[in-house]
This record gives C-alpha cells, structure tokens and sequence, in this order.
C-alpha cells in the first residue's frame, strides 16, 4: 500500500463494487432453470470493512468490498468478494495505476451449465472492457452497446458518481 | 417478461432507475427531480411494463399476437396499438420502404415501439418538471436537458467509445448495426441481410421513434444510406464501416 489517502481505494472499492453489481445485473436479464445458489437480490459480500459510506451502488443488487494489494511503483489490484448469484459465483479484479483504472477483469464467472458458459465467454470480456472506455470518456450512457453491458455501464456510472468522480 | 426492479435509487435531486422489460434493459437517469418528477419515473417504468403486455411477440395473450393469430379484432385494440400502427405505416413511407412493420407475414411493430415508448417515458418525466432526463433502452437514448454525454460503442473494438454525442436538450440517439445482437435488421426487399452492410449505423435527431427508425432503415441499405440520410432535416448520422472508416453527415441537428 503506497497510498495514504483514502479517496483513491473508496474508489476502487466502488468501482469494484461496480462491477460486480454489473455481472449481477448481467445475469439476471434471463430465467434460468438451473438450480443455483442464493438469489442475486440478496447477494450481499463480506469482507474488509470499506471506507465508504455510500457502499451501495446501482439497482438494489449485490454489495461488495474488496481487498487489495499494491507496489513501490503506484500499480495496486484489488480483488472484489466473491458475490454470490442465481447462477453462480462472480468476482473481479481490478488493476490501477495511479488512481487509474487500467484493467478489470473477472477473476470467477460461473461454469456450471452451457448457458452460463455462453454468458460467461461472451459478456464478461466486453463488460470489463465497457468500465474503461465508460470511466476515461466520463460518458453518462451508451448508445449500441448491448443491453447488458448497457446495464453496466450504468451502474459503473452510478457508482462513480457517487464517489464524485 | 416484466420484472420491477428494487425500485428507485435517489441522491440528492438525482434518480436512477433500472427496469427490465421487453427482452432488454431500461436505464432512467433524472436530475433535478421533484416529487412529482419522481412520480412519473415510477409512472413511467410502470408503463413500459404494460406496452410490454400489449406490444410483445413473445407474449402469446399481448393484443399483438392475438392480432396476428385473427382471435382478436383492429376493431377491440387499445389505442395505443392504433398510434404504433400509424406510425409504423408512417415509417413505412417515409424511408420508401426500407423500414417496414410487415417482417414474415404478420404485423410486427417490435422495430418501433421501443424507440417509441422510450421517447413516451422520457417526455413524461421531462414534463413533469425534471430538469435533465436521460432514458436508455437497450442503447437506443432519449433525453431532455442536460449535459450529457452519450457515448457510441465501437463496434469493431468491443469496449471502446467510435464517438461521443454531446447533448443539451431534447435529442435522441439510435444505433443499428449487428453487435447487437447478431444481423437481425433485414433488406425489406429481398428479405436477406443488407448488402455492402455497414458495421453500425447511429442517427441523431430530436425525437427516439424516428431515430431508431431510420437508424433502422438506413442500416438496411448499407452503402446507399449516406445519400438519403443528409436529405432528412434536423437529423445526423454517423457510420462505421465494415473496413473501420467512419462517415458523418453535416445535417444540422
């Protein structure tokens, strides 16, 4: 940890948070028949104990914390808590430099059935791609992007916000 | 199928809103809402909800179907299904076909009422004394006041931004293309995918129903859309083309 402040990893812990709430929303666009784990509306992470007192974030789904994990030269990663959905479990990692998202990507994404294989190699990717372009251009929404991401985004944004940034 | 969501996230005059209907997702984002803004959110979720019901493909009771199976008459159908069936013969005409509500047979205005009941549900929360309103369905964008700033996926590099278009006021935002969803958009003409297809198609212009119409229409004709998109007022259009080159048109918005 190099950082002394606090505004940079509360909105790490957000933006963490953030996508997480996206997979969440992500994954609840379609029925499923499956049987899966705890319901995503009462997904609820434990963890480190977050700075924030705006720990929630998006449409009422999922809330997380994260923990991290930094060097001498300003890059951190901080791993999201595994959030449990309907299909599975979901976390993410995201990487910094400088108080800069540079990366984001999904640590744990379900594997059970060939649904969520499909929604898994097909959404996540541009879900996490959707964060860096969303957070650097300060857009407030997208236009063609798919719904899910869509979803996404929005809830990145919501987040930021609520960080200030 | 229409799932309410958890409801309604405030901060400050700020409301955001998810709702998830009509297959995709809707996205509200209000600012400076008062307790009657806030009303027609919930008002104006709910109504998307009953288009849903009325307008679905997929619902085998909506009047739609029942319309396209002969079990119910034009003459027992509510008057929205009357409005969207205007303007789908509006649409119809004013892209010279191209747009057309008449895919496999059947009446189906599905490529309308999205954009249509997105520019309903926006409208009624602007005047209900809001003082920016931003309503996404599905990246298809309506919103009133402002700033916003509403970004064009790429779709040639998924996760990136090809434009953004910079709002304050009522103004729409449509993009047609295959990202999507796989080529779902067919040549009206000979019922196969259009060809020399563009990779997306974005039109701006003040109202959603006509922007995702001839988002639509446009993307359609591929090549030829450039043309018959400088012609349309009030209207501008960006493109992204197969090889990655962009066009726009110098239309006034």
């Amino acid at each position: 940890m190099n950082s002394p402040t606090r505004r940079p990893l509360r909105r790490i812990l957000l933006s963490t948070l953030a996508t997480a709430t996206g997979v969440l929303l992500l994954l609840s666009l379609k029925p499923h028949t499956t049987g899966g784990a705890a319901a995503a509306g009462g997904a609820a992470a434990t963890g480190a104990p977050a700075p924030s007192p705006s720990a929630t974030a998006g449409p009422g789904t999922g809330a997380g914390s994260g923990t991290g994990a930094g060097t001498a030269s300003g890059t951190r990663t901080v791993e999201g808590d595994t959030v449990q959905t309907r299909y599975g479990p979901v976390q993410v990692r995201v990487t910094l430099q400088g108080g800069r998202i540079t990366a984001v990507t999904a640590v744990q994404v379900p594997q059970d059935s060939p649904r969520d294989q499909e929604i898994s190699g097909f959404a996540v990717p541009q879900l996490t791609q959707e964060a860096l372009a969303a957070q650097s251009a300060h857009i407030d929404t997208v236009s063609g992007a798919t719904y899910t991401s869509e979803g996404y985004v929005q809830s990145l944004q919501s987040a930021l916000d609520r960080s200030g940034g | 199928m229409a799932e309410a969501e958890a409801g309604t996230e405030r901060c400050g005059g700020r409301l955001r809103r998810v709702e998830h209907t009509m297959g995709t997702v809707f996205s509200f984002d209000v600012r400076g809402a008062g307790a009657r803004a806030a009303a027609a959110l919930e008002a104006a979720a709910a109504w998307l909800c009953h288009v849903d019901e009325v307008f679905s493909t997929y619902r085998q009771d909506s009047q739609v179907s029942r319309l396209a199976a002969g079990t119910l008459a034009l003459s027992g159908c509510s008057p929205e299904v009357w409005e969207v069936l205007g303007l789908c013969e509006a649409a119809e005409r004013n892209t010279g076909g191209w747009f057309s509500a008449g895919y496999a047979g059947g009446f189906d205005p599905t490529g309308l009422v999205k954009g249509w009941a997105v520019e309903r549900a926006a409208a009624m929360v602007a005047s209900a004394g809001a003082d920016a309103v931003c309503v996404n369905g599905g990246g298809d964008v309506q919103v009133h006041g402002g700033p916003w700033r509403i970004g064009v996926s790429d779709p040639l590099r998924k996760g990136a931004l090809a434009t953004v278009v910079e709002a304050d006021g009522e103004l729409a935002v449509a993009t047609s293309g295959p990202a999507e969803r796989g080529c779902h958009i067919l040549d009206p003409r000979t019922g196969r995918p259009p060809a020399e297809p563009l990779a997306s198609l974005t039109v701006v212009c003040r109202g959603l129903t006509d922007a995702d119409v001839h988002a639509t229409a446009g993307y359609a004709m591929g090549g030829r859309a450039r043309a018959w998109l400088e012609s349309l007022p009030g209207t501008r259009a960006f493109a992204v083309a197969a090889d990655g080159g962009t066009w726009s048109t110098a239309g006034a918005a």
